[in-house]
């Protein structure tokens, strides 16, 4: 008897692995941020700036994780 | 074994769910789908709201002009000029037109007669960064020239000869090719897995609610299915935030082909 048979694709489960990290730099970046803004509030839009830059080059590693997991879905 | 819910009939939502979409409406018609429909209505409705805010303008402004002008300011104040600087206005048009479609075609993913986001079929999502690639690569090739357009985009000023072999290929990698590859799969992958976490909870909630004996997988069942609200509610976020930050990076592609040497 299987207790517990669990079916479909590894490629997800690694996809939530791969989430792990984006997530905890995005939280930094933004965290950061909030840091920032609470020590010098005029200085908030020079730093959104390049908070986004920085989300969306950190956020990328998520991005390509999830359409690299649906290519390895099939296999 | 007893499971503890059938899920033997039960058809998990996936790549499948986007397909009626994407075939088309009337059998004489192949070009027109549900995405392209979408898409047309969108552009009628961005025209229809721009030129209505724009007519008519006054220095008192009317309730429809201000509703205008606030929508402009934002692109033009906390996008445009904070990210691209004094020069601004020459791109203002396309980042104003490139916000409003994206967000338009975002929202008829929370819009009740239609209900899919365009961009989460992913030739959309191409379409509009291939626009965006040729569009900054030209404005770097117009101000710097072919060759020093690849030297400025390449080369980072100040990075001595002996790391060129490594930087070179990194920036040519990170400049030409991953830009505009995560900037088409962001808008798709959030707008693909958005409409997929609605489907889960409101056809597993729809399953659970009505295919199942138990009380207490009925009771789960119209919980998901009251929380989908909740799930609505973070789309219609993510949405905006997805238009917002497609066209801040835009902006920001536009400025750093742009920059002068220092």
């Amino acid at each position: 008897m299987t207790p517990l048979e669990i079916t479909g694709s590894l490629a997800i489960v690694g996809y939530g692995l791969g989430a792990i990290g984006p997530g905890i730099g995005v939280g930094l970046i933004f965290a950061s941020v909030i840091q920032g803004t609470a020590r010098q509030p005029e200085a908030r839009g020079a730093m959104m700036g390049t908070a986004w830059i920085g989300f969306a080059v950190t956020e990328a590693l998520a991005i390509i994780g999830i359409a690299l997991a649906f290519v390895f879905a099939g296999q | 074994m007893v499971a503890l819910v059938p899920m033997e009939t039960f058809e998990a939502p996936g790549v499948q769910s986007f397909d009626h979409a994407a075939e088309p409406i009337f059998a004489g018609i192949p070009w027109l789908t549900k995405f392209m429909l979408q898409a047309i209505v969108a552009v009628i409705v961005i025209v229809a709201f721009w030129v209505i805010m724009a007519r008519k303008n006054k220095m008192v402004p009317s309730k429809s002009q201000f509703i205008g002008e606030t929508a402009y300011f934002f692109v033009r104040n906390s996008i445009a000029r904070d990210m691209i600087g004094h020069d601004f206005r020459k791109y203002l048009p396309l980042l104003i037109a490139l916000f409003s479609f994206v967000l338009v075609n975002n929202l008829w993913g929370i819009f009740p007669l239609t209900l899919m986001p365009t961009a989460a079929h992913v030739s959309w999502a191409y379409g509009l960064a291939a626009l965006v690639w040729v569009l900054y690569n030209g404005v770097g090739i117009a101000k710097h020239g072919p060759l020093g357009y690849i030297k400025h985009t390449v080369l980072p000023a100040g990075v001595p000869w002996y790391m060129w072999p490594i930087i070179i290929p990194l920036e040519f990698a990170s400049n030409i090719i991953v830009r505009p590859v995560t900037l088409c799969l962001r808008l798709f992958a959030n707008m693909f897995a958005g409409h997929l976490l609605v489907l889960v909870f409101v056809t597993g909630g729809e399953y659970l609610l009505l295919h199942s004996d138990s009380v207490i997988n009925k009771v789960a069942g119209g919980a998901s299915l009251i929380f989908s609200m909740a799930i609505f509610g973070l789309e219609i976020f993510v949405q905006c935030l997805q238009a917002f930050i497609f066209t801040v990076l835009v902006a920001v592609y536009i400025s750093s082909a742009a920059a002068e040497e220092h």
